[in-house]
């Protein structure tokens, strides 16, 4: 039987059955489940049995606003003076009350003031006053008809068409970005446990000279080649579980949270380009990890050193924020084509914009040629620095391994 | 045909020379011991045979032909070090080491558990190793090196961490294989090891092959003109003996250049003392590496 192959099973077992892999592969569904029923837990416990209506009291200096004091589950009160209102708060009749100055009509200054303690107003709070002031200020003089617009002049529906005229599928972008955010956060720490596997696999098989009894057995081509293809399938596994779990979370999440996440369903080439990038994303990772793993002189050493690729596969989660506000810029085509951010940064991209196909074509362009030349290379660099437990060779070692080897 | 071909060899680091213009070749049907202090070039030696690394020149023949991967399936390597997955079993870990060798799965299990059972490790099949002492890892690593039948066994210290019945049993089989033409290089610092089942042994110091050939020759050759007697007397001043030495048990006789042992022991016996051991001292193994080791 092929000796490659057999490497690839023995190593692709032997990281399914780790305790890390498990938990990776299940954390996903089972947070989102944990995530969803918590929710809707916490939702059910508090939202009161019954809407409880605020009481607002306010003292108008300009004896304007008089009229529609009953804004819903908010009531106004007037009162006549600071002095009765702080009396009213006294008794308990009231939380909070505001001022209509005398000269509200020239500086449009309204003074709030609460017992207690908040970060601001709440919408709904500012939403009534600003309402109930709207209200008075054009009572009379419209009709109630244009009053309503003036008070609240968009209810605006927004739908995403194709380039054809017609109605695109994905509609909610809100709810994509929050499952591109989700699914790239876990393609980032799943590329980082792939990495330390490798590395901390290849660790033990030197500080062992387990190395030695491979190497006596099969090449360092074989062996490597292996091992990253066992790395590669493992990562594949894991996405397909987490993929075939999506609908029913989905699903759940819809009725659950409803708003964003209703009827929300993943796109086709979301799911096709997730699995491409998170494959490519996988084995260039542990093309890296081997080439580490070679000139490290011990697994823990390794591990360090890995962090330097996989903290930079994150890179695109630390500026996603300025992504959601500015989607187009210049700075994402570049990191969508750096092969080390490429995998997390085009996810993100997908739930936010569209990406060109250019790019998306030479991201993974880029993003095999990495992982073929990085093979070679640390083929190269494994085979020069394979029996040198305890040594970490130099630069120039390094470069003269490679020539050399 | 030899099965190893060495001429020539030469290796440094870092401009150290490590082995310095080494010959040397092992037939088949022999075992090779391969000596040497700490640092004198053994394991770069063997590495190169293996081809972990390149030798700066020199030329290296196994089965007549230049390392290649075609050649690993018919080889054996057993390194100083314990080399095992710890959270394999020991029959997991050897068939799947015995796979990689061209062993199909069914083969090897069969195999292995002869093995095991021929080493008194049955029992243990399904421990895993890292619950494994020293020398019952160096058993199962032991099985990992031979179970594909390789004509080729390379061996860096096969008996350490090994008990007396353990070392006698793992003898037996290499003396076994070497009977039935196998090739085995074997490297040690147990010179009694090396008197006992080496054919020939190779010394190595400073890079340098210091001695070579068979055994029983080297030793021969390094015998000395002295006899051991043990008698029930002392045998006092005897015509033809140079210097006396009294060792524990016995009392050695330097004899003087043309006297042969044979006129001792009749000048001995005509002095009426009775002699209850009288034997050629030829010197062990470890007295001549240590006298060679000195010398370089």
């Amino acid at each position: 039987m092929n000796k490659t192959y057999l490497i690839f099973k023995h190593e692709f077992f032997h990281t399914i059955k780790k305790p890390g892999w498990i938990i990776m592969t299940l954390i996903v569904p089972v947070l989102a489940l944990l995530g969803i029923g918590v929710f809707a837990l916490v939702k059910n416990l508090s939202e009161p049995p019954e809407k409880v209506i605020q009481a607002i009291g306010y003292v108008d200096e300009t004896a304007m606003f008089n009229e529609k004091t009953d804004q819903g589950y908010t009531k106004f009160y007037r009162f006549n003076s600071k002095d009765e209102v702080l009396q009213a708060m006294g008794r308990g009749e009231i939380g909070e009350y505001f001022m209509i100055p005398e000269d509200y009509f020239s500086t449009g200054k309204i003074y709030r003031y609460t017992l207690g303690k908040e970060l601001g107003t709440s919408s709904a709070t500012y939403s009534a006053i600003k309402t109930f002031l709207s209200q008075n200020l054009l009572e009379g003089k419209v009709s109630k008809e244009t009053e309503m617009l003036i008070v609240s002049p968009i209810n605006l529906e927004v739908t995403r068409i194709t380039e054809s005229g017609g109605i695109a599928d994905e509609q909610s972008s809100l709810g994509y970005l929050l499952v591109a955010g989700v699914f790239s956060l876990m393609l980032g720490f799943s590329l980082m446990f792939g990495a330390t596997t490798l590395i901390s696999g290849l660790g033990e098989e030197k500080e062992s000279r387990l190395i030695e009894i491979l190497f006596s057995s099969v090449s360092i081509r074989q062996l490597l080649v292996g091992k990253v293809l066992a790395l590669g399938i493992a990562g594949l596994a894991q996405v397909l579980i987490w993929l075939i779990s999506a609908p029913f979370i989905l699903s759940l999440a819809s009725s659950t949270f409803g708003g964003i996440m209703n009827n929300l369903q993943l796109p086709i080439d979301f799911l096709v380009l997730g699995v491409i990038f998170f494959i490519l994303g996988y084995l260039l990772f542990a093309v890296l990890s081997i080439g580490v793993g070679a000139i490290s002189s011990n697994a823990r050493e390794g591990g360090q050193l890995s962090t330097i690729y996989t903290m930079a596969s994150f890179i695109p989660l630390w500026f996603s924020s300025l992504l959601i506000a500015f989607p187009n810029g210049a700075a994402w085509t570049v990191l969508s084509l750096i092969p080390i951010t490429a995998p997390v940064q085009i996810m993100i991209r997908m739930g936010v914009s569209d990406i060109p196909l250019w790019q998306i074509i030479t991201s993974i362009i880029l993003l095999i040629i990495s992982i073929i030349a990085g093979l070679y290379f640390s083929i190269r660099i494994f085979r020069f620095n394979m029996l040198k437990h305890g040594e970490k060779p130099g630069l120039k070692a390094i470069i003269s391994g490679i020539k050399n080897s | 045909m030899n099965t190893i071909e060495v001429t020539n060899l030469f290796k440094s680091y870092n401009g150290k020379i490590a082995v310095n213009d080494l010959t040397f070749s092992v037939n088949p049907g022999e075992i090779l011991g391969l000596i040497g202090p700490n640092g004198a070039g053994k394991s770069s030696t063997i590495k190169m045979m293996l081809d972990f690394i390149k030798p700066d020149s020199g030329d290296i023949k196994i089965f007549g032909q230049v390392m290649n991967e075609s050649l690993k399936n018919h080889i054996g390597y057993l390194p100083e070090e314990r080399g095992l997955y710890k959270k394999l079993t020991a029959l997991d870990l050897i068939i799947y080491l015995a796979s990689l060798k061209g062993m199909d799965k069914r083969t090897a299990k069969i195999r292995a558990e002869e093995l095991l059972s021929e080493t008194g490790m049955l029992e243990n099949k399904n421990k895993k190793n890292k619950d494994m002492s020293k020398g019952m890892g160096q058993i199962i690593q032991f099985i990992v090196t031979i179970i594909h039948n390789p004509k080729l066994i390379i061996m860096d210290e096969p008996f350490s961490d090994l008990d007396p019945v353990n070392t006698e049993i793992m003898q037996n089989i290499i003396s076994r294989m070497r009977d039935e033409g196998k090739t085995i290089v074997l490297s040690t610092h147990q010179m009694n090891k090396v008197e006992e089942i080496c054919d020939r042994v190779l010394m190595i110091n400073k890079g340098q092959a210091v001695l070579y050939g068979n055994v029983e020759e080297i030793k021969e050759g390094f015998r000395k003109n002295s006899v051991q007697v043990v008698a029930d007397a002392e045998v006092g001043n005897l015509p033809g003996v140079a210097e006396q030495k009294v060792n524990k048990n016995s009392v050695e006789l330097i004899l003087e250049p043309e006297v042969s042992p044979q006129t001792i022991l009749d000048r001995i016996r005509e002095k009426g003392i009775s002699v209850k051991r009288f034997e050629l001292t030829t010197p062990s193994l470890h007295e001549i590496f240590l006298t060679k080791a000195a010398k370089s």
